[in-house]
């Protein structure tokens, strides 16, 4: 684990001076980092290898949560929308899950694009209560108490995220070596074996399909507080497939995959899109090409294996 | 029910389509007993060990396991309750280093519900590594499961299934791949690893020389059912089963 720590820590340090550097790029990071918080779910899956192209539905729960609320005047803070947002997400994954985890492989990810896409037309159609296709605005909420300007927002939204990411990431990498996260690997690679172990793969794989999500909610309401919009093609199977996308781009190998992956992601989206509007998802295409024939393990495994070689 | 009964199939049947699987098969078996299945190639021996271990479900019929009936019980439960199992086929987690496979069914039997403290530093992990010292794979046991030998792999698959700590196990085919200099030392580790659990062990096997060593019992698989029980001794001098199953 140290050498993630090492390049956890050196990431979040570049990134608080590339704000500092560069003000402009922080709400472009901020969203890197909170599509990367889903994109740590979809890396939780992957270790038992399970792909989820449906995860947009936990995504747009968080977000969409974090809309009802603020649209309700509750005056709740930032700090308690995003946790509520990810508690919202678990509960209905967990519910969900107790259908979908009796799946695995292609099964699965169909189930889960299935369900997302129930629930995306479900938030197109109820036009009185989601706003339809127009979706709904959030308005700015206090954060840590403060009524912040937008700027000032904007930079603390900044390392609040930062902060929620890392502590996730912290966390999801003590999971995934406890021998819950064992356990997940274990599907993987002999789920007959681990069931005569006296282990239920299903209920591992439950587990880690609410934490999962957890984290698909959290980074949901977060875009939502920071966009101040949310709309229905949050759920949409290809924001799902994004996710999967930046989760192989980054690699599942580590924690530290799915911030770099989604960083890197929003880098090339975001100036792909200024300089070559019409080709910009035919650079991403490209550079996944590469990514899968030069590094199959991921941008920060290719990293650490060049690291280990003498 | 006898009291000192382990294990109790009670007529059981299982056809696949026309093919009779089991045929009401029966079998007792006393605690801390050794029990060698043997039968001719094919006969469906391996068929009885997944209805007793719950991979399959007969049709009719009863498992008892030490007076519970555990008929149709899923795997997982039947592993918490006590039966360890390994198979023909080595059953590990091939992408994981020894010691690791060993972890986690140390986790298995010591709770595996928690996420915090890494497997690695597992508290009763010592406990692994005297097992693999008894079994005779300490020196491998950093290497990855994918690097070794068959032979290696069946006993790292006998391992994880001692590890829980069962009191009844089965193994199937516990010496094949295993060269037949390295066979009988294995089994006495075995069965000295066995003795020390007090564990009951049921073992199909091919090789009667392990047969007539270490059995305690010998039952005869033939027709989907058992079809002779005795001691290695009655058993292996049969006419029958010299003729049909040993091929003499």
């Amino acid at each position: 684990m140290r050498p993630e720590v090492i390049m956890g820590a050196g990431a979040a340090l570049a990134l608080c001076v590339a704000t500092i550097i560069a003000p402009w790029a922080t709400v472009m990071l901020t969203i890197a980092l909170a599509v990367g918080l889903t994109v740590l779910g979809i890396v939780i899956l992957l270790r038992a290898g399970q792909i989820s192209f449906g995860h947009g539905l936990y995504y747009a729960a968080g977000a969409y949560t974090v809309a009802f609320l603020v649209n309700a005047r509750l005056s709740l803070d930032t700090l308690v929308l995003i946790p509520l947002g990810g508690f919202v997400a678990m509960v209905i994954a967990i519910a969900f899950g107790f259908f979908a985890v009796r799946y695995r492989d292609i099964f699965f990810a169909m189930i889960n694009l299935a369900i997302s896409m129930v629930a995306f037309s479900l938030l197109e159609k109820l036009y009185h209560l989601t706003g339809g296709g127009d979706g709904m605005n959030v308005a700015r909420p206090t954060l840590g108490g403060v009524r912040l300007g937008r700027v000032a927002f904007e930079t603390w939204m900044f390392y609040t995220t930062l902060a929620v990411a890392a502590v996730s990431a912290f966390l999801v990498a003590r999971y995934l070596a406890s021998p819950l996260g064992k356990a997940l690997e274990a599907i993987k690679s002999n789920e007959t074996r681990l069931e005569y172990l006296g282990v239920s793969g299903n209920s591992a794989l439950h587990i880690a399909y609410a934490v999962s999500a957890a984290l698909a909610g959290m980074s949901g309401a977060i875009i939502a507080i920071v966009t101040g919009h949310v709309a229905p093609e949050f759920a949409y199977w290809v924001r799902s497939g994004e996710f999967v996308f930046i989760s192989i781009l980054g690699g599942s190998g580590n924690v530290v995959g799915a911030f770099a992956g989604s960083i890197v992601f929003e880098v090339i989206r975001n100036y792909a899109a200024a300089f070559a509007a019409s080709y910009w998802q035919t650079i991403l295409g490209l550079s996944l090409i590469a990514i899968i024939m030069f590094a199959p393990d991921g941008l920060t495994q290719l990293r650490l294996r060049r690291k280990v070689r003498p | 029910m006898t009291e000192s009964l382990v294990l109790e199939a009670r007529n059981l049947r299982l056809s696949f389509g026309g093919v009779k699987a089991a045929d009401d098969a029966s079998l007792a078996v006393k605690k801390g007993e050794k029990v060698a299945i043997i039968g001719p190639n094919g006969a469906g021996k391996t068929t009885f060990v997944n209805l007793c271990t719950g991979y399959l479900v007969p049709q009719s019929g009863a498992v008892m396991f030490e007076g519970r009936d555990i008929t149709g019980v899923a795997p997982r439960r039947i592993a918490r309750g006590g039966i360890g199992r390994s198979f023909q086929l080595p059953q590990l987690f091939l992408d994981n280093t020894v010691i690791e496979n060993m972890l986690l069914a140390l986790a298995a039997r010591e709770g595996i519900w928690q996420a915090w403290t890494p497997l690695e530093r597992h508290p009763k992990r010592d406990e692994m590594f005297d097992l693999l010292g008894v079994i005779g794979l300490a020196e491998v046991a950093q290497r990855p499961v994918r690097e070794l030998p068959e032979g290696m792999r069946k006993l790292i698959d006998i391992a994880m299934a001692l590890a829980l700590k069962p009191r009844l196990i089965f193994m199937d085919e516990p010496t094949s791949g295993v060269s037949s200099k390295e066979k009988f030392a294995i089994m006495d580790t075995l069965i000295k690893a066995l003795k020390y659990n007090e564990t009951t062990a049921i073992f199909v096997e091919h090789d009667m020389d392990v047969v007539s060593r270490y059995a305690d019992k010998v039952a005869v698989w033939s027709g989907g059912r058992i079809s002779l029980e005795g001691t290695p001794e009655q058993v292996l001098n049969d006419p029958d089963v010299r003729k049909n199953v040993i091929g003499v």
